[in-house]
């Protein structure tokens, strides 16, 4: 059976994020007034075996630490879904 | 003394370090493809700049897995010398080789052009031929060379001198306009605690001979010469 991984990269909150100001400013030009903050990210979407959530949870964490975020400066929340 | 540079597939200032070292320095140097696994015979290692794997996920975040990269996590741990250039010192922060992480340029241009830095730490192999407070003028070319690490990671680097390089003006002042991409503390480069690893964003091997416009960085091979064999 598969399952869908869906993690989403954040930068740390102590870190500066000047993609996000970039857009925050865009935004605010364009009359979005009410936007106080933008923080950009990524999204990654893995497709992988497993037949329990909580197998398939395992690998993740174990892939996310060893290559897929940098915890110097990168946070990541995840959703395994089935396929 | 023997010099390897690594080629990762990417890697685009292998042939300039090449080149520096051999017919400027009259050292014997060798590439060294990143999927051969031996370092055995080299004084010094040079991870290169360029865009290793395309700079996917992340700068270097690809390239630290490459095989020969085990053997210079091993080796740099036992003392041998480990330069890295650019996308080299990106690639010695995600090994965990030295610490913290590079971030985008704040300004988010990739910025091709020559600045200065100032020798912080003269008490180590890369820069025994300099004296503290010494300008170089040193050419830069990245988009993610925003260095950054946690405070305490900072106060340390600062108390046991690992800040070798500091981006400054011409007079040597580690001024905010001085420093290009918006590094914590105008970091330009720094080393491990024992010295014998190296991480700088500017190019020495795009600066060792007067036609390029500067010699500065020769002086950084130099020391490596001048320090030796590796036993």
């Amino acid at each position: 059976m598969s399952k869908t991984a869906k993690i989403y990269v954040t930068l740390k909150k102590s870190v500066l994020d000047p993609q996000g100001n970039t857009v925050k400013h865009a935004l605010n030009s364009l009359g979005f007034k009410g936007v106080q903050d933008v923080r950009l990210g990524k999204y990654m979407e893995i497709k992988l075996n497993g037949e329990t959530k909580s197998s398939v949870e395992d690998q993740i964490r174990k892939m996310c630490d060893k290559l897929l975020i940098n915890p110097v400066i990168e946070d990541y929340t995840y959703e395994i879904e089935d396929e | 003394m023997k010099f390897g540079v690594v080629v990762f597939p990417g890697s685009n200032c292998d042939q300039d370090c090449f080149h520096t070292l051999k017919d400027i320095l009259k050292q014997k140097v060798d590439y060294i493809w990143h999927k051969d696994p031996s370092i055995s015979g080299y004084d010094c290692i040079i991870l290169p700049g360029g865009f290793s794997y395309g700079d996917y996920l992340r700068t270097g975040a690809i390239a630290r897995f490459s095989p020969v990269m085990k053997s210079i996590i091993r080796e740099a741990k036992r003392g041998r010398r480990v330069l890295g250039i650019c996308n080299g010192f990106q690639i010695l922060l995600e090994a965990g080789l030295l610490p913290g992480a590079m971030l985008r340029n704040r300004n988010l241009k990739f910025i091709c052009k020559y600045v200065h830095i100032r020798v912080e730490n003269n008490n180590t192999p890369y820069t025994k031929l300099f004296s503290q407070g010494d300008v170089l003028k040193i050419p830069i070319a990245h988009g993610e060379g925003c260095y950054y690490a946690d405070e305490d990671t900072i106060k340390k680097l600062e108390k046991r001198g690992q800040i070798i390089f500091r981006y400054s003006d011409i007079k040597g002042e580690a001024t905010p306009s001085a420093n290009p991409n918006g590094s914590l503390g105008n970091i330009a480069g720094i080393c491990n605690e024992d010295g014998n690893v190296l991480g700088m964003m500017p190019h020495p091997e795009r600066s060792s001979e007067g036609v390029l416009g500067s010699e500065d960085g020769k002086r950084i091979f130099e020391s490596i010469i001048k320090e030796g064999l590796w036993v």
